[in-house]
């Protein structure tokens, strides 16, 4: 079963049912027995940062949360649920984030005429291998809609997009993934990541 | 690089897609589930669903088959059509809209732009403009282009932008149906006002025209059509194929 942690910050219809699309059997929760039971932990969350870190706090799941990814169990963050991946993000303000992976979320400076929010389909540049894109190719497109992007986690950093600047995509470390497009408005390359996801968590039983 | 974007419209009425020609004249076409799919496996880059139906009944069947669309296709959907208040945006993004397009509603109460994008993101909130040549300016049309506002299109884009839309559509309702192209004009003086996403809308008639609009326009992000895509005369593979081959940024 893949857990998607339900913390009232945005529309999980799309990702759910793209999910189940592919056969997984993803349950909405935040309750901390069913993220225990999970093979796989999907974070998602659209909206402000700080907003959606205070929903998270408050919903009582993080403390569970820290400790599965801890105990090594596969999770993946989507859009502003990876950008709480990181250490702290500067988007109205400093906040802290989860910590998993090294680096910080930081406002666009992009080169003139360039749009914010980076929305869209971009091509993806993928910089290192993961398991995560076994079902992508380089150049594949993905859909975006961000006005903030992670910064000083070279390290990490799976695949880049780019929008005048590198933009990270793709993150890894151990068990913990992200992206920072979403994969359930990204067509077939987006259901392959999920997929692949998924595959992660079960193969980890 | 972003790619630029080609967008099916499926006009819905009474849970079925039906196609406009200058605005009148429906036609039933087909099932929106069976084109959904079919325009994302074709690579359609995003789907536009309008409602025309004004019964609430209209509404129920407009939302389960929204529901039904954004349960089995996994790219953008933009919804509009009957969007007026913030209960409207809600009850279109719960059954799996990613934006909504407002129209009529905007111009009846400006300030839902405004509201909506601060509840929602701006990235959520498409302000749609259908427009006509007047004189020696564009003016907008209200009720699906039949009512004349007297509101000047560049003007009212660019508040539209100010408010917090996060795009704009840009129907022109001189050549909406006429299949002769894109109107560049209109869409250039659109385009120089704002610096939000534009996306082109009426009058595309043949492939080339979504190749004039991205190499001659003036800063298109998108192009949106419906006819041609329902009724096969373009297929929408063959032509990203094409426009990738003239060296335009298309997702293949």
């Amino acid at each position: 079963m893949i857990a998607v942690v339900d913390y009232g910050v945005g529309n999980l219809f799309s990702l759910v049912s793209s999910l189940r699309s592919i056969g997984a059997d993803a349950q909405v929760t935040s309750e901390g027995e069913a993220l225990r039971a999970a093979d796989g932990i999907i974070l998602p969350g659209v909206g402000a940062f700080a907003d959606a870190r205070a929903k998270l706090r408050a919903s009582g799941a993080e403390g569970v949360l820290t400790e599965e990814v801890q105990k090594g169990k596969p999770f993946l963050g989507i859009c502003l649920g990876m950008q709480m991946l990181f250490d702290r993000s500067y988007e109205y303000g400093v906040h802290e984030g989860l910590g998993f992976i090294p680096g910080e979320v930081v406002p666009f400076r992009l080169p003139k005429g360039m749009k914010v929010p980076h929305m869209g389909w971009n091509g993806l540049h993928i910089v290192r291998d993961c398991p995560l894109l076994d079902g992508v190719k380089e150049g594949d497109y993905v859909y975006y809609v961000h006005s903030y992007h992670a910064t000083g986690c070279e390290a990490h950093t799976v695949a880049v997009s780019d929008y005048g600047i590198p933009v990270t995509g793709v993150v890894a470390r151990g068990n913990v993934y992200g992206t920072q497009f979403h994969p359930e408005k990204s067509g077939d390359v987006g259901l392959n990541i999920l997929r692949a996801f998924v595959k992660i968590a079960e193969g980890g039983r | 690089m972003l790619a630029k974007r080609v967008i099916p419209c499926l006009d819905v009425k009474d849970g079925r897609v039906v196609k406009g020609r200058n605005f009148t004249g429906l036609q039933d076409v087909s099932d929106p589930v069976a084109l959904a799919r079919f325009y994302n496996a074709s690579g359609a880059d995003e789907l536009v669903f309008y409602d025309i139906t004004a019964s609430h009944e209209g509404r129920k069947l407009f939302a389960e088959t929204l529901t039904a669309v954004a349960s089995q296709v996994f790219i953008p959907l933009t919804v509009g059509g009957g969007i007026n208040d913030l209960s409207d945006f809600d009850r279109v993004l719960k059954c799996g809209a990613d934006k909504v397009s407002v129209n009529s509603g905007a111009i009846a109460d400006p300030g839902i732009v405004g509201r909506a994008a601060k509840k929602y993101g701006d990235q959520c909130v498409v302000l749609s403009i259908d427009a006509k040549r007047v004189g020696d300016r564009y003016e907008v049309f209200s009720k699906g282009g039949r009512v004349p506002t007297g509101i000047d299109a560049v003007e009212w884009a660019r508040r539209g932008q100010e408010e917090g839309a996060g795009e704009i559509v840009l129907n022109s309702i001189d050549t909406d149906g006429v299949k002769r192209g894109f109107d560049i004009e209109m869409l250039r003086a659109v385009c120089d006002a704002v610096s939000i996403p534009v996306i082109a809308s009426g009058g595309a008639g043949c492939a080339e025209h979504f190749l004039t609009l991205f190499e001659e326009g003036p800063g298109a992000d998108a192009g949106l059509a419906a006819s041609i895509f329902h009724y096969g005369e373009v297929d929408i593979r063959a032509l990203k194929a094409m426009l990738a081959s003239h060296g335009v940024p298309v997702r293949l």
